[in-house]
């Protein structure tokens, strides 16, 4: 019996299958073209045709934060290629797991400058996790078993597969082997943590007066939030999340005290400015965390776990470095609790929770409504009501995507959506069209700037033809606020180019997509049209929120100082 | 504070640039650095002798640890270990005296010369980098220097340690 002949094309979709995927998203083009053919004529999975390659990676990305598996993008060589760039290092920024195959001119021009040739492995190497060049038709499936793989182990993050047309034609064949349980001997993350470190850590942490817990995007990423809560009730003690970890503990636990940060809330900048022991789980000292990174906590004991070596003592240096799956180490520090049959010293952690609360008590996360403008902070809370806390919430970049952060409490993980790392503008959309193919039957918001919605709006086909009904909220301020804010801040109030004079009719343009446009210019209508919004099933509403254009976000860091310096209103330090 | 660091990595195409690309995107600097494939064809080594302080270094080891390629890096320069590096260096010798200078320096220096020229000598010497600079500065003092090229250095550690699969 003869051994069947695959294409190359043929094993793209073959693999793609073997490796469980529902959705590609891609756009095609000639060195593609063999791929799209053995797409057309299998149904294991859908591809889903965007309007730009940039929102391909996005919806990929979304599609993978929402669910926990890895996005897969297909685009074709040259400009489809180099278009995802922008996604790809969106995605490496915030440790997405994502795949994607770019097409390439013919093994046999490589290097020619052949039409719609791009070095794209060269072009994204500082950007993926790891990159491939495949050069022959049996190593296809391998190569892609391999991507899934890197992409979605250890700390995960993109990786690029480039694909030559002239291994995915039909003259090409070969046999199909595929090994999906793959091993490497140059790639072995660690999995649980070093019993010595776990039993350091949980020293630390018992001994501690004073203790914060300061968790990030690692604790969602590991599906590891009820280790988590667990923990944290457990000590009992005060925990934060950080931009990306937001979800990770309950936004209405009663031990949450609010994201840490640039725009965190006082109470978590100050109870890190002033813990004896911080435990990082999942979390990377980022710059817009840690402000001035040489007055950051000078007294702490920093305990940090985390799965990338690279991660620990990069900006921060730790004490107690624990490198592993912080499922797997939060799983051993409980286990040793219990072991140990520790219980938390009560007086000082009264006297701790007492501190807190003082600083809670400042509400420095909060607004003023009177009866001008809609503030946007208002517009957030109006959402949180409808939806019941329950809705996905994808954001943009900019100041409405701080207002939601701070004003939709998460209660579950993988609810918040957003780009932290690299911040990307036209981000929202696209990742909220991934979400809502993931999760047809819930509630997707895109919140959005007049800015950040033009960046990928083309999408609102691809909405249309694949019937997306998310519900896009527009907080139209009619600038750059962000940007405006920090003019306002540090420039003297010089708006230059922050202000667009020639924003469409987003009503309209909604409508001429084909969907439900809605316009908001009043308070008294605030509610009722929202309401009517997300009331409407099976049509994507696009609604256009007119707000107060001056609104600034508070609390911010004062630049250059101390984790817990800041500006709680204009003009107020804490 | 100067480092030899050596790496052993799988012999892919591709994986010499994420090494040197790693060292522009993150600023870390590359004094030398040389590579070839072990008598094992699917591993390359590579040797990169570089500066910095203790934090810097960490995050050297860490991030060229984190490539997917790489299997092993270790710091040789952490404990006792051999250093070499290869010159050939071509010098103006146009007269007798300068020949017999050029010979003498090189004799002591344990140099060869291998290879002469009507008015040029070639010489190959090894050693560690400031063996190499010594001889340098010396035929530079007697002589014109018309060509130079080194190798970069390669080390190994000493005794029964080895980097190794
Ligand atoms: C306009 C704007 C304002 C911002 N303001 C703030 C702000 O006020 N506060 C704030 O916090 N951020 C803010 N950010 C986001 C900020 O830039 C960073 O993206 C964010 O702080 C990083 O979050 P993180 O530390 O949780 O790390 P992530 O980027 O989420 O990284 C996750 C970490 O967990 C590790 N990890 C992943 N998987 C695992 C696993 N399975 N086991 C163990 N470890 C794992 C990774 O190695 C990594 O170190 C802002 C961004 C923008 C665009
Ligand atoms: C692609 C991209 N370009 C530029 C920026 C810099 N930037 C950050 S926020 C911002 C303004 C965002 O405006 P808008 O989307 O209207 O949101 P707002 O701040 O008004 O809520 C800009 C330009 C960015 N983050 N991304």
């Amino acid at each position: 019996m003869n051994t069947p002949l695959f294409t190359g094309a043929e094993m793209v979709v073959k693999a793609l299958s073997a490796l469980d995927v529902k959705y590609i998203f891609g756009y095609p083009g000639g060195t593609v073209l063999d791929i799209y053919d053995a797409i057309f004529q299998q149904d294991d999975f859908e591809h889903i045709l965007v309007r730009h390659e940039q929102a391909a990676t996005h919806m990929a990305d979304g599609y993978s934060r929402a669910t926990g598996d890895v996005g897969v993008v297909l685009a074709t060589s040259g400009p489809g290629a180099t278009n995802c760039i922008t996604g790809i290092a969106t995605a490496y920024m915030d440790s997405i797991p994502m795949v994607v195959l770019s097409g390439q001119v013919p093994t046999t021009l490589i290097g020619d400058d052949a039409f719609q040739e791009t070095d794209i492995v060269g072009c994204s190497r500082p950007i993926v996790k790891h990159s491939f060049n495949c050069r022959k038709v049996e190593d296809i499936p391998n190569v892609i078993a391999k991507a899934f793989y890197i992409a979605k182990s250890g700390r995960p993050g993109p990786v690029v597969v480039e694909l030559p047309k002239d291994i995915l034609i039909p003259d090409n064949k070969a046999e199909y082997n595929i090994e999906t349980n793959v091993q490497m001997r140059s790639y072995n993350p660690t999995k649980k943590g070093h019993p010595k470190q776990i039993k350091k850590a949980v020293k630390a942490i018992t001994e501690a007066k004073k203790l914060v817990i300061y968790s990030g995007g690692g604790i969602v990423l590991a599906d590891a939030s009820e280790l988590l809560t667990q923990l944290v009730e457990t000590l009992n003690a005060p925990c934060t999340n950080t931009l990306m970890g937001l979800g990770g503990l309950a936004g209405t636990h009663k031990n949450f005290i609010g994201m840490l940060g640039m725009h965190g809330s006082l109470e978590a900048n100050k109870a890190m400015a002033n813990a004896d022991v911080i435990l990082a789980l999942g979390a990377r000292f980022d710059d817009r965390v840690t402000n001035n990174v040489k007055k950051f906590c000078p007294n702490a004991t920093i305990v940090h776990v985390d799965i990338d070596p690279t991660s620990i003592s990069k900006t921060i240096n730790a004490h107690i470095p624990v490198v592993g799956l912080i499922d797997i180490v939060l799983q051993q520090i409980i286990d040793e609790l219990d072991e140990t049959g520790f219980l938390p010293d009560q007086e000082p952690l009264a006297t701790w929770w007492e501190q807190i609360n003082e600083w809670r008590a400042v509400k420095s996360v909060s607004y003023q409504q009177d009866d001008g403008k809609i503030k946007p902070q208002r517009v957030v809370e109006a959402m949180y009501k409808i939806t019941n806390g329950e809705a996905y919430v994808c954001s943009d970049v900019g100041q409405h995507q701080m207002f939601a952060a701070q004003y939709y409490p998460f209660d579950k993980p993988r609810k918040w959506i957003n780009s932290g790392g690299l911040g990307t503008m036209g981000f929202g959309l696209p990742a909220a069209m991934g979400v809502k193919l993931a999760f047809p039957d819930s509630h997707v918001i895109c919140i959005t700037g007049d800015g950040s919605i033009q960046m990928n709006i083309q999408e609102l086909s691809t909405c249309l033809q694949y019937n997306l009904p998310v519900v896009i909220v527009t907080l139209n301020n009619r600038s750059l606020g962000m940007v405006r804010q920090w003019q306002d801040m540090v420039y003297g109030g010089r708006h230059s180019s922050s202000y667009m004079e020639s924003i469409p009719d987003f009503v309209k343009l909604a409508e001429a997509y084909g969907h439900v446009g809605i316009q908001i210019d009043t308070l008294d209508e605030l509610d009722s049209k929202l309401e009517q919004a997300f009331s409407i099933k099976n049509r994507l509403v696009f609604v256009d929120v007119c707000v107060d254009e001056k609104e600034h976000v508070y609390p911010m860091q004062i630049k250059y100082g101390a984790v817990d310096d800041m500006w709680v209103k204009k003009g107020v330090k804490a | 504070m100067r480092r030899i660091l050596a790496i052993l990595l799988e012999n892919e195409p591709g994986s010499l640039s994420r090494i040197v690309g790693l060292f522009s995107q993150r600023a870390f600097n590359i004094e030398s650095l040389t590579v070839a494939p072990t008598e094992d064809e699917s591993l390359s080594r590579i040797t990169i002798a570089t500066k910095g302080d203790d934090k810097v270094l960490e995050q050297i080891v860490k991030q060229v640890n984190k490539l997917i390629d790489v299997i092993k890096i270790t710091d040789l320069t952490e404990r006792s270990h051999v250093e070499r590096e290869l010159i050939l260096i071509k010098v103006l010798a146009m007269n007798d005296k300068s020949r017999t200078e050029v010979k003498r320096i090189t004799d002591i220096f344990r140099g060869s010369i291998i290879d002469i020229g009507k008015q040029v000598y070639t010489i190959q010497l090894t050693g560690d980098a400031d063996k190499l600079n010594a001889f340098v500065k010396t035929l530079a003092n007697e002589t014109e220097i018309i060509e130079s090229v080194r190798s970069g250095c390669v080390g190994i550690a000493r005794g029964e340690k080895a980097l190794r699969v």
